[in-house]
């Protein structure tokens, strides 16, 4: 990696990091009297319940409190539907006994609760362990006593006013109504804080807070005889890892007359003609891909079985076939794991198993060189990679939800060239520029997949031309990498994030982020999805 | 510690957090129970999980301005909080022009979704279980994957209207994908019902996947394109359950749904579908076993969408059918299509060339408006020739319309209960037949095993 590639990353990594000093503060407005239980309350129900687990037999055992709150206020046309303020508590518990694991969770939180669900997780984790003949090994992970951190928001969600955020989903919808043609307008606002209080045997408390703010708005123009509609979302708002400045960033109302301009347009655009194209991807559409397309296909429990039942498995395995040997793209791309990046979705502190946040290479120079991986996951390739500790993947959803591997934010590192979109459009003789991302499948190892958009133009002589409308692009993911020749610099770069990727059984929603900036991809096969 | 709630404590609940309220109006759902699952991987168990979870929603109306908080702390100083805090918010929001009265007490259908069976399958009974599929597989030189998920739970809804209704269920899911070590091959088996003795034996369960495992070894490509397709039962129902958000009847008359009439309003009385088939919910169905009221307390009954290919009901809510002068229809009670009679094994019998999809992956609307859906076939996917499956062959994708799909029909089977979720967990209960489709779009193949 380049200079200036680290130089990138670490300047991301420095700003995630001096937010942590901001630390756990609490006081805000809640519905519930428990969420005012003290620190030092939490961290005894959880050393109650550690030693009640190793009493119980446990070789290992960790504990996570989790509060939760969320806020959601929705409005369709001149109407709000929906004001909802909603809190979740609770402990869970994870033992690992005779090399299995097992977990516990209860809402109620008591010393004596706590201690119950250790003895049950424990008692799991017997049960298991009869059908259990590769006992669980974690990796090395050191103690931190007094862990603490908290997202870097600037201004909290959930002391804005309602009002405040009433009268800005109106005032879009109302500029979005504006525009004839656009009938239908639905905006939204989540903001998420959680609040998770961890400890292990090993030595950990940790505490942190992660806020999520997801504003979002969708635009319908329906024709005049009912027989075609076309939506427009809004792609280039992300969801993020900050506060409220992030939805007085995305300025709604503002961007509200575009898109429904664009939703309009979508009804009279020109149908793609099949065939295979020079890609244009911006950023807002790129980061699915990736998530797709490299995100899921590294994850190291797909890579060996352990999710074939629904998430399924990876085309990139096994690891000794594959590490520092599979040419994934050309030379110039560059992807990271990391849990540091300013205002990511991933970014936290810590994992779930007490591991510090690592940014790490996944491709090097164009080349597969390591997985995302937990505690337990290391030592199965840890012969190719040399690394002994975790990459600290470890998450669960909530405290009824046991840990699994997650996704880190997974991101394209610009290119040493400098160039904005418009050099890559200026560039190309004839492509199509696709914007936002839209309905996306893959096949279950992550290679076969078909991938949609909000809105397309076509690229004629270095210039932008009409818009196209029933597109979607197609290929296999090793194929689509390496056609990959023209790349954005760190100008373009932008954080595109998912809050609703599902893995593991039960499924748990996930949050990650994905930075890139636009990349041109040369003849790729493109669909026209309504013939 | 127990947090499933008996009729007389959701009740009591329910009391407890309406005499709090202040508003105009309110209304409170409260839920409970417990969760287990047990998950498998390389023919071993690799984690499980029991959790205790209850919590309330409460929503408070003042004039036609409402607001509502969820929380799960449900102590007497919580309940104090969450009932002002949405009564707090409630006075903030603006009115809304299509709020309606709470409903009053109803009558509901009665339904026994409750099944000691399911509640006793606890960790150490899914060990058995589990024990059950990977010790076959592992003696077949084969490795095993799924995932054994059983649910016990009580709901309560009830207003200051009077309205309360109560429902207690079970449900259970186990689903195993078995591979070969090389991962050559790779097939799938699934079952779930409300009631554990209802379902496939475990033993059969693993014998299916076995069976599916071995014949899908060493797939050859085929060239895509339309094929008649013998779609098993969960196939379908991968492609079915997608339809249950098809039937709003506002968003079809204002144009935007499949359902909606080029000109205006909905096709309602029109033929959508293949004159065989009937598409219905029904809560007292003793294959689905729903509960019978919907979020709002409105009753649950047997609703037939689509009857002998007849749209037949869209679903109304009471604002839209107050304006279009008629009877709410809420969507619930699970979904089923029925039509015909036989197994898939019948069905293969009946096609000269075609492919048998076992379950279809990654399904995502191209254009929802039409029902144009994009996806990958899964864990077991053949060529059949004069009436027998001939060879696997390689996963492929398919951009096909539901609605199209369904008027293609050329055989029906017997209608099932399965796993319709691709997450393999318990879902909203969908039974349906083997399909036999001419024509099935198919337009890529995929390496992946």
């Amino acid at each position: 990696m380049s200079t200036t590639r680290r130089d990138f990353i670490k300047s991301a990594s420095l700003a995630g990091a001096a937010a942590t000093a901001s630390g756990w503060s609490g006081g805000l407005v809640l519905p519930s009297a428990v969420v005012e239980q003290s620190d030092t309350f939490l961290k005894d129900l959880c050393l109650s319940a550690l030693d009640a687990a190793r009493t119980a037999g446990a070789t290992y055992a960790d504990v996570r409190i989790v509060n939760i709150r969320d806020q959601s206020v929705a409005a369709s046309e001149n109407r709000v539907t929906e004001i909802s303020d909603n809190e979740t508590f609770g402990v869970g518990v994870r033992a690992l006994a005779r090399g299995a694991w097992g977990y516990a969770a209860s809402r109620h939180l008591t010393r004596q609760e706590c201690q119950r669900l250790a003895g049950q997780a424990v008692n799991q984790a017997v049960a298991n362990a009869r059908a259990v003949s590769t006992p669980v090994e974690l990796a090395l992970v050191d103690a931190y006593p007094d862990g603490m951190w908290r997202s870097p928001i600037r201004r909290d969600p959930f002391r804005v006013p309602m009002e405040d955020k009433i009268d800005l989903l109106l005032a879009a919808n109302a500029r979005a109504l504006s525009v004839n043609r656009a009938q239908f307008v639905n905006s939204s606002m989540l903001f998420v804080r959680q609040r998770t209080t961890f400890a292990s045997t090993e030595g950990s408390i940790i505490q942190q807070t992660v806020y999520r703010t997801v504003p979002q708005m969708t635009i319908t123009a329906v024709a005049s005889d009912s027989t075609n509609s076309q939506s427009r979302a809004s792609a280039e708002v992300a969801p993020m890892g900050l506060g409220y400045e992030h939805v007085e960033a995305a300025n709604l109302e503002e961007r509200a007359l575009e898109w429904a301009e664009e939703a309009v347009e979508k009804l009279s655009a020109t149908p793609v003609e099949p065939g295979a194209y020079d890609l244009i991807l911006d950023p807002t559409n790129l980061f699915l891909t990736i998530h797709e397309t490299i995100g899921h296909a590294t994850e190291l429990d797909r890579a060996l079985g352990f999710e074939a039942n629904y998430a399924g498995t990876s085309f990139l395995a096994p690891p000794a076939d594959v590490i520092e040997k599979l040419q994934y793209g050309p030379e110039f791309m560059n992807v990271i794991g990391d849990r540091t990046q300013e205002g990511a979705l991933a970014t936290v502190g810590w994992d779930d198993e007490g591991v510090p946040a690592d940014s790490w290479a996944i491709v090097r120079d164009g080349i597969f060189v390591d997985y995302q991986t937990t505690r337990e996951q290391v030592r199965w390739i840890s012969g190719l990679t040399g690394v002994t500790m975790s990459h600290g993947c470890s998450l669960a959803s909530s405290w009824d939800s046991v840990q699994l591997q997650r996704m880190p934010n997974i991101s394209l590192m610009p290119g040493e060239d400098d160039h904005v979109l418009d050099d890559l459009i200026a560039a190309t003789d004839r492509g199509i520029l696709v914007t936002g991302h839209g309905s996306y499948s893959i096949d279950q190892q992550r290679s076969n997949f078909q991938f949609g958009g909000q809105v397309f133009y076509e690229v004629s002589g270095g210039q932008v031309g009409r818009m196209l409308k029933d597109v979607a692009y197609k290929g296999r993911t090793l194929d689509f990498w390496n056609s990959m020749d023209m790349l954005g610099g760190p100008r373009s770069y932008f954080i595109g994030g998912t809050t609703g990727d599902l893995k593991g059984q039960p499924a748990q929603a996930h949050a990650t982020s994905h930075g890139c900036p636009p990349a041109r991809f040369r003849q790729v096969e493109v669909t026209n999805t309504a013939s | 510690m127990a947090d499933y709630f008996t009729e007389a404590e959701a009740r009591d609940l329910c009391d407890q957090i309406l005499a709090r309220s202040t508003a105009d109006a309110a209304a409170v759902t409260v839920s409970s129970g417990s969760d287990g699952f047990t998950r498998f991987a390389r023919n071993e168990i690799a984690t499980s999980g029991e959790v205790l979870r209850a919590d309330a929603r409460v929503t408070s109306r003042i004039g036609d301005r409402s607001a509502s908080v969820r929380w799960n702390d449900l102590g007497s100083a919580a309940i104090q909080q969450a009932v002002s805090r949405s009564e707090e918010l409630a006075r903030i929001a603006p009115e809304d022009p299509q709020s309606l009265p709470l409903l009053g007490p109803q009558e509901y259908v009665q339904n026994e979704a409750f099944f000691a069976a399911t509640e006793e399958l606890d960790a150490e009974r899914r060990a058995d279980v589990i024990l059950a599929v990977t010790e076959p597989a592992a003696a077949a030189d084969l490795v095993a994957a799924g995932f054994l998920d059983r649910t016990v739970g009580s709901r309560a809804v009830a207003n200051t209207n009077g309205l309360f209704a109560y429902h207690n269920s079970t449900a259970a899911s186990y689903t195993t994908t078995i591979r070969t070590p090389d991962g050559t091959g790779s097939g799938w088996a699934g079952t779930t019902h409300s009631d554990w003795m209802s379902m496939v034996s475990p033993a059969d369960l693993a014998a299916q996947a076995i069976d599916k495992t071995r014949a899908s070894q060493d797939a050859e490509e085929i060239a895509p394109g339309p094929f008649t397709v013998v779609l098993e039962p969960t196939a379908v129902g991968n492609l079915i359950s997608l339809m249950r958000t098809a039937f709003d009847a506002r968003v079809a008359d204002e144009g935007r749904s499949f359902f909606s009439q080029p000109g205006g309003g909905n096709k309602a009385g029109e033929v959508v579908m293949d004159e065989r088939l009937t598409l219905l919910s029904d809560p007292a169905d003793p294959d689905l076993l729903t509960c019978p009221s919907a979020s709002d307390g409105w009753p649950l009954s047997r609703t037939v969408w689509i009857e002998d290919g007849v749209l037949t009901n869209l679903a109304y809510s009471r604002y839209w059918a107050q304006q279009q002068s008629r009877d709410p229809v809420a969507v619930g009670g699970g979904m089923k299509l029925t039509g015909g009679d036989g197994t898939t094994a019948d069905l293969i019998g009946t096609v000269e060339r075609g492919i048998l999809v076992t379950r279809f992956w990654y399904i995502r609307p191209v254009d929802q408006r039409r029902l144009l859906y994009t996806g990958m076939t899964r864990d077991g996917t053949f060529l059949i020739e004069g009436g027998q499956v001939t060879r696997p062959v390689k996963n492929l994708r398919f951009n096909e319309g539901l609605m199209s799909m369904l008027n293609k029909v050329e055989a029906i089977g017997t209608a099932v209960r399965i796993v319709a979720s691709e997450a393999g967990g318990i879902g909203a209960p969908v039974v349906v037949p083997p399909l036999v489709v001419q024509d099935f779009h198919f337009t890529s193949v995929s390496d992946a095993v």
